[in-house]
């Protein structure tokens, strides 16, 4: 899993200032893969910003989060390339395949699933990313196969 | 690299780089954009090098990842050198046999070759292939040919001798009235004078002033800023250096979306080298101008690409836009004179000042000056990236270039501009694209985004889709757009569930109306776009929705079913396996049936259906 | 001193002066929501819309936020201006049908019928409650969170704050709750008691519980106002 991320060392490394609110935020997503409560209220204090403020951005912005994200995350475009040849049946299949009834984490925390609005590959639309790996031209019969790559072993025979 | 202290030096260097190069070494250019690279060109490129390795010619023959050539249909695609032959969907597999053709005498490799549908033949060269042959790649020719990640390929295609000539042979005045003559227009969406907003902005007397580019390409369907992000960084960062020049500023931010990694790392990479060699930073090659640029990356959220709310974004706050006016080129960033412009926008200004402002002006209508570069998407043969010039008709867009739409279907609408813009429909296809003439057709230019759509698109879904995005991107700050978005996309769901009264169609226009004149900004002022158009051009669609429950293009889901036509169906069992509802029943070899209250419409049987016995009614 | 023209008026103001200011200074009555001379100005609630008619094309924009220009023609009440407004309190009265602040501006300015299906939520954003926490009281215990029509008013992570002082200031300042209809029809939308001669509040009350502009009985006997002879409207039935 790699050591915990040090909150204090990170904060070392940006100004004091207001406009370090977006970027710190970022990194803190990125290396605790959420934002925990007390780590905004540190952030709030040292960079003098009301924790009111700083809540509104946390929860205003699609990439960060306030709850854990599962293990991996999924990301289905709906840009409209994506929606005029199908994405939205690919959504539902991955719905049902993760026993999920709205975009979320499962239970199991493997798996978070978000919709994005335009990932930038409209030419090969469908699209989804599974952490940094992008899949074009998806249809729904691909999503089992897909999944799979991803699933714990035990999980992907019970899957199945 | 040394640093440029001259524009001597610059051009010292630059001949450096083109003598380094023999041209008539052979190439081959692989395209590494994110489109190819989701396609596999990573792995193409290993088995390239590899290959080469293996016979011996790593030495001789040149391999280089380019940016974006635009054509992600056909990724992954590449370029051989120096005949410029195009290949596409090219396979880690192919790799011996295109080595191979390096050193035998150069023979292409028939079958990695454009095939043209309608003729059925073979096109060798890329300007040949019909997609790039009408366009004029003025912004993206260099895309195939540089490495994004070396500054020396840039140099090597005449880069930077803009920012020379500007910085050592003319002023900032003339440098603002070439912009002016060029008639240059915003290519952000709202095409607003870039001359007339650098004028503005010149005129304030307080300081600092800074320069922002708009990186935050939020339009779905449109990708061209991270194309040219990640194919060819340095044309936008000459582009604001130059414009630092002509504007007084210092400081300069580039805001990229979140979404788009490769085009943060190329540009980092790309300012890096251009600090490196004192292209950024103090007395650029010697002219006394400073200049920094910082890149600040997005969170997501769509909204933030309207300027004052981007503007908010990067002084650490939500994306929440301010009152204009004033403008941000009167009171921007910090509270300081700011221009804010878009990715094509910056690119351009280089282009000016090489070729001068009356060439870029004879290009396009009279109005819309230049070429505009469109993402052609959804339901045509030649997706891509497709920069034309101002003033050219949709048919010419979608018979010449697109290669008309796919499985002999008919044209129905083109969306041009993203969510902001609108519908226009087929009988409208003869409409030169210019700036003027898509606005009183109730659409707007846009960023460029131009989805094709057939009759198999239902336009009510269509104008549903776009307000659910709008309604969820919306900062919700101001009344109209937060709630009014919200009521429009509830009015088109029940409408599309066969639910709408005709009632509907007049209270959807008024609050239209209202949104648009009242929103705080361009999101909530152009939101009803969408449903304005499609209500105007084609309110039939809607009357069947609301009148006959009857959804024509048999999208909705509520007013479809699902059937399988006996006579064609020979039992073959396919569709039972992928119906994760079990609503098919049917013994083998004889014909199946749909149980309608386990349907769930997913359309999984009609994909996998060989005798085309599913029928959807 | 910029000198601007609103509804034909000259008038010559401090630089710095917003065109409510300005228009308010001439009397001319503009209706707003978010505003408060106390707090710095929002621009949300939308419903201070002034027409700008100068410039290439006239535009609807916001007089509490909008600078008093030298040059600047703007009118308060022009058709598109009323317009504008009946259908923002359309909105604006399906969304908090039970606010009497809303239901009096609503009449006032014309609303005759709500055709949305009624919301019933208590607040409209307007942003007055988060800015006196934090511009009068100096507090921010409360702010925005969320985006879009999830956004909402509240403390950071959960209802309650661990800042509140407990000042009040919020409640006191809030245009939705400073006013609820008590009467007989709270919960439709636009009672429309008053349209008939005896409010059917007064069944209830001691006297009539709303005041809505204008009185109606006399405009109902005029033929000035015969486009107020409306029933109470409720919203259309779907098709089953």
């Amino acid at each position: 899993m790699g050591e915990t991320p040090n909150l204090q060392e990170l904060l070392r490394d940006w100004p004091d200032r207001p406009d370090s609110l977006i970027p710190v935020l970022q990194e803190i997503q990125d290396q605790f893969h959420y934002l925990p409560e007390p780590a905004l209220r540190e952030v709030a204090g040292h960079l003098r910003v009301p924790l009111s403020e700083v809540f509104h951005v946390a929860t205003f912005y699609n990439c960060f989060s306030l709850e854990p994200v599962g293990r991996h995350l999924v990301q289905v475009c709906l840009g409209t390339a994506c929606h005029v040849r199908g994405a939205p049946r690919v959504l539902d299949r991955l719905l049902r395949d993760l026993r999920l009834g709205t975009p979320g984490t499962t239970a199991d925390f493997e798996f978070t699933l978000r919709t994005v609005r335009c990932m930038g590959c409209c030419g090969l639309a469908p699209v989804a990313r599974v952490d940094a790996n992008t899949y074009p031209h998806l249809t729904q019969a691909k999503v089992p196969g897909l999944l799979k790559k991803y699933r714990r072993k035990e999980q992907a025979q019970a899957a199945d | 690299m040394p640093r440029l202290q001259s524009l001597e030096d610059l051009e010292a260097r630059r001949a450096a780089c083109v003598g380094a190069r023999d041209p008539a070494k052979p190439c081959l250019a692989l395209c590494a954009g994110s489109g190819c690279t989701a396609s596999g060109a990573p792995e193409v490129l290993e088995a390239l090098r590899e290959s080469l390795k293996r016979a011996g010619l790593e030495e001789t023959v040149e391999l280089k990842s380019t940016g974006c050539h635009g054509f992600c249909e056909k990724g992954p695609v590449m370029l051989t050198w120096p005949e410029g032959t195009f290949y596409n969907q090219v396979a880690a597999r192919d790799a011996k046999e295109i080595v191979a053709s390096v050193s035998n005498g150069r023979r292409p490799v028939e079958r990695l070759l454009y095939r043209d549908p309608t003729s059925g033949e073979r096109v060798q060269r890329e300007e040949d292939v019909p997609f790039y042959r009408f366009q004029q790649r003025v912004l993206f020719g260099n895309n195939g040919r540089i490495d994004p990640k070396n500054i020396d390929d840039y140099l090597g295609v005449g880069g930077y001798a803009a920012l020379g000539k500007a910085l050592t042979g003319s002023t900032p005045e003339q440098v603002v009235d070439w912009v002016k003559r060029a008639g240059l227009r915003g290519r952000g969406g709202a095409g607003f004078p870039t001359g007339k907003k650098w004028e503005v902005m010149r005129a304030q007397p307080a300081t600092p002033k800074y320069l922002i580019c708009n990186a935050d390409e939020g339009d779905p369907g449109a990708f061209m800023d991270r194309s040219l992000l990640e194919g060819n960084p340095h044309s936008v960062i000459e582009g604001m250096i130059i414009g630092a020049f002509a504007l007084g500023a210092r400081e300069g931010y580039i805001y990229v979306r979140a979404e788009y990694p490769l085009a943060v790392e190329h540009f980092r990479v790309a300012l890096a080298q251009a600090e490196e060699c004192g292209l950024l930073g103090e007395s650029i090659l010697g002219s006394g101008l400073d200049f920094r640029i910082r890149l600040v990356q997005g969170a997501g959220a769509f909204v933030c690409g309207e300027e004052t709310a981007l503007i908010a974004s990067i002084e650490g706050h939500v994306g929440e836009p301010l009152p204009r006016p004033p403008f941000p080129a009167q009171k921007g960033l910090w509270g300081k004179p700011t221009v804010i412009n878009n990715v094509k926008t910056w690119a351009s200004v280089p282009v000016i000042v090489n070729r001068g402002p009356e060439w870029y002006a004879a290009i396009g209508t009279t109005g819309s000056k230049g070429t505009m570069v469109f993402s052609l998407v959804g339901k045509i043969n030649n997706t891509g990236l497709v920069e034309v010039p101002m003033g050219i008709t949709l048919r010419e867009m979608i018979y010449k270039i697109g290669g008309g739409i796919p499985n002999g279907r008919a044209l129905k609408a083109v969306q041009i501009g993203g969510p902001s813009g609108g519908c226009i429909p087929a009988s409208l296809i003869d409409l030169p694209i210019d700036y003027e003439a898509l606005t009183e057709a109730g659409s707007m230019m846009g960023s460029g985004g131009m989805v094709v759509m057939d009759e198999t698109n239902c336009m009510v879904d269509v104008a549903r889709y776009f307000m659910e995005f709008l309604e969820e991107e919306s900062c919700g700050k101001c009344f109209p757009c937060r709630k009014g978005t919200q009521r429009m996309r509830e009015i088109l769901t029940r409408i599309s569930q066969g639910q709408g009264a005709e009632d509907d169609l007049k209270l959807l226009e008024d609050l239209g109306w209202m949104v648009r004149e009242t929103s705080l900004c361009g999101l909530g002022q152009t939101a009803p776009n969408p449903v304005l158009t499609t209500l105007r051009y084609f309110r039939d669609e809607y009357l069947a929705h609301v009148r006959e429950r009857r959804c024509p293009a048999k999208v909705c889901k509520q007013l479809i079913t699902y059937s399988i036509e006996p006579t064609l169906c020979d039992g073959c069992h396919a569709c039972v396996h992928v119906c994760t509802t079990e609503a098919i029943l049917g013994e083998k070899k004889a014909a199946h049936t749909i149980d309608a209250a386990k349907c769930i419409k997913c359309g999984a049987c009609l994909e996998v259906c060989q005798p085309k016995a599913v029928l959807v009614t | 001193m910029p000198k601007l023209t609103i509804n034909g008026i000259e008038v010559e103001v401090e630089r710095g002066t917003t065109v409510l200011e300005a228009a308010r200074f001439l009397g001319l009555p503009i209706p707003t929501l978010c505003h408060d001379d106390g707090l710095t100005p929002y621009g949300a609630c939308r419903l201070c819309l002034v027409e700008v008619t100068n410039g290439p094309r006239s535009k609807l924009q916001a007089a509490c936020t909008l600078p008093a220009d030298d040059g600047l023609v703007v009118q308060t009440h022009s058709a598109r201006v009323e317009r504008a407004r009946q259908l923002l309190l359309e909105l604006y009265v399906a969304t908090t049908p039970q606010s009497k602040t809303i239901q009096d501006l609503a009449s006032r300015y014309g609303v005759t019928r709500v055709r949305l299906t009624p919301e019933f939520e208590d607040c409209i954003q307007c942003g007055k409650c988060v800015r006196i926490c934090r511009e009068q009281m100096m507090a921010g215990a409360i702010g925005f969170a969320y985006r879009g029509n999830r956004r909402k008013v509240m403390a950071p992570f959960r209802p309650q704050s661990d800042i509140c002082r407990q000042c009040g200031a919020c409640m006191y300042i809030c245009p939705v709750c400073e006013l609820r209809c008590h009467g007989a029809e709270a919960e439709t939308t636009l009672c429309s008691g008053c349209l008939n001669f005896a409010p059917a509040c007064l069944d209830y009350h001691d006297h009539a519980m709303c005041f809505l502009d204008p009185c109606v009985a006399c405009e109902l006997a005029g033929p000035l106002r015969q486009d107020l002879v409306w029933p109470a409207v409720k919203p259309p039935e779907s098709p089953k």
